[in-house]
């Protein structure tokens, strides 16, 4: 299964984004990578590669990440990395949402998973 | 110890480890009017980290040595600096494989400055790092291709590019990174990023311009050992135009 990894930074608002995510498809690996490597505020490459790794059961790991450094530090976690991953271009909670959704399905690729991330984009709420 | 260049490097690394702590507060409050208020924090954490391999970082020839300081400063500063500064500095590192002469030293710049907006997604005029990197590698390659300068006077016009660099930042509204969210309220202040990239180049020159003193760095240098009497680290920003 395609997993999800949620990049904040917040240590916080990761794991609520995943808590969030997991009531619609709890089968779905989702990983949260929130907070500086002191706890505090920031990103943390290091941790997002360590996500990722637990993330990926084999078929890749689309990454979702909110503000700025999130995907630097992200891009240089999918280099670290062994794992088959790619960065969506979403926002963060909503795409995390949609993308967990379609990965719980059988037919569920890295592809079609990263779109479905993507489609968050054009959502919209009123 | 692992020959002269990575001595060199350590003392460089000393300089600027100084140098961040000084100017920690400044920076964090430059960040502080148009960002998320951690550059000058952040830097003075990565640089602590980095200082505390010294004795690891002796034993390594240049090009490891600086990977490991980028690696380092990834593994430790949180923010957008870990990434950029770290990212470009690791990356770069490979140019220095055969030493450091003015050629590797220029290769590494240009690496650096490609790398780094590569990762920021950032060109000349976004309020980034970007703005002091980009006119001081093309004055570097300018004086160490053209002009045939000495690598110490070349690195001294380099920093002067730079720091025209850094003023440029002021009345820039920013594209890219946390003060893209500010707009208008983003001008008139200069981008922290671009201020501490000026604050290496600088202690990079007095670290450069000590040692060729010294007669201790590369013949090449020691040609050129004369009066040199840190034209560098004087000339400090002093933020004065943020009034």
């Amino acid at each position: 299964m395609v997993g999800l990894l949620v990049v904040s930074h917040s240590a916080k608002a990761a794991a609520g984004i995943v808590e969030i995510a997991a009531e619609m498809a709890s089968d779905v690996p989702l990983v949260a990578a929130g907070g500086d490597p002191d706890g505090g505020i920031g990103t943390d490459a290091d941790a997002i590669a360590a996500g990722l790794d637990d993330a990926d059961d084999g078929e890749g790991v689309v990454v979702l990440v909110d503000l700025g450094s999130a995907s630097m530090n992200a891009e240089l976690a999918v280099e670290m990395s062994d794992a088959d991953a790619v960065l969506a271009d979403a926002p963060v909670l909503e795409g995390t949402v949609n993308a967990a959704v379609h990965a719980a399905s059988s037919k569920a690729t890295l592809d079609s998973t990263l779109d479905a991330a993507e489609e968050a984009r054009g959502m919209s709420k009123l | 110890m692992s020959g002269e260049d990575t001595e060199a490097l350590l003392d460089a690394l000393d300089r600027i480890d100084a140098r961040l702590h000084d100017e920690q507060d400044y920076l964090t409050e430059l960040d502080s009017r148009v960002g998320d208020a951690d550059h000058g924090n952040n830097l003075a954490r990565g640089i602590s980290a980095v200082t505390e391999k010294r004795d690891d970082i002796a034993e390594m020839e240049i090009d490891e040595a600086v990977k490991t300081v980028g690696t380092t400063l990834i593994s430790e500063v949180g923010g957008a600096a870990g990434p950029l500064y770290g990212g470009s500095i690791m990356s770069a590192s490979q140019t220095l494989e055969g030493g450091l002469d003015a050629e590797s030293a220029l290769a590494f710049a240009e690496a650096y400055r490609e790398k780094l907006m590569q990762r920021g997604d950032a060109r000349v005029g976004d309020k980034t790092m970007v703005d002091a990197v980009t006119p001081a590698v093309h004055t570097f390659q300018r004086a160490i291709e053209e002009d045939d300068l000495p690598p110490v006077d070349a690195l001294a016009k380099a920093v002067d590019a730079a720091r025209r660099g850094v003023a440029y930042t002021v009345p820039l509204r920013a594209s890219k990174g946390r003060a893209s969210y500010l707009g208008l309220r983003a001008v008139g202040h200069r981008d922290p990023g671009a201020t501490s990239t000026l604050f290496v180049l600088e202690e990079l020159l007095a670290t450069a311009t000590d040692r060729a003193g010294e007669a201790s760095v590369t013949d090449a240098y020691a040609d050129d050992a004369v009066a040199r009497d840190g034209t560098a680290s004087d000339a400090n920003a002093d933020g004065t135009e943020d009034a």
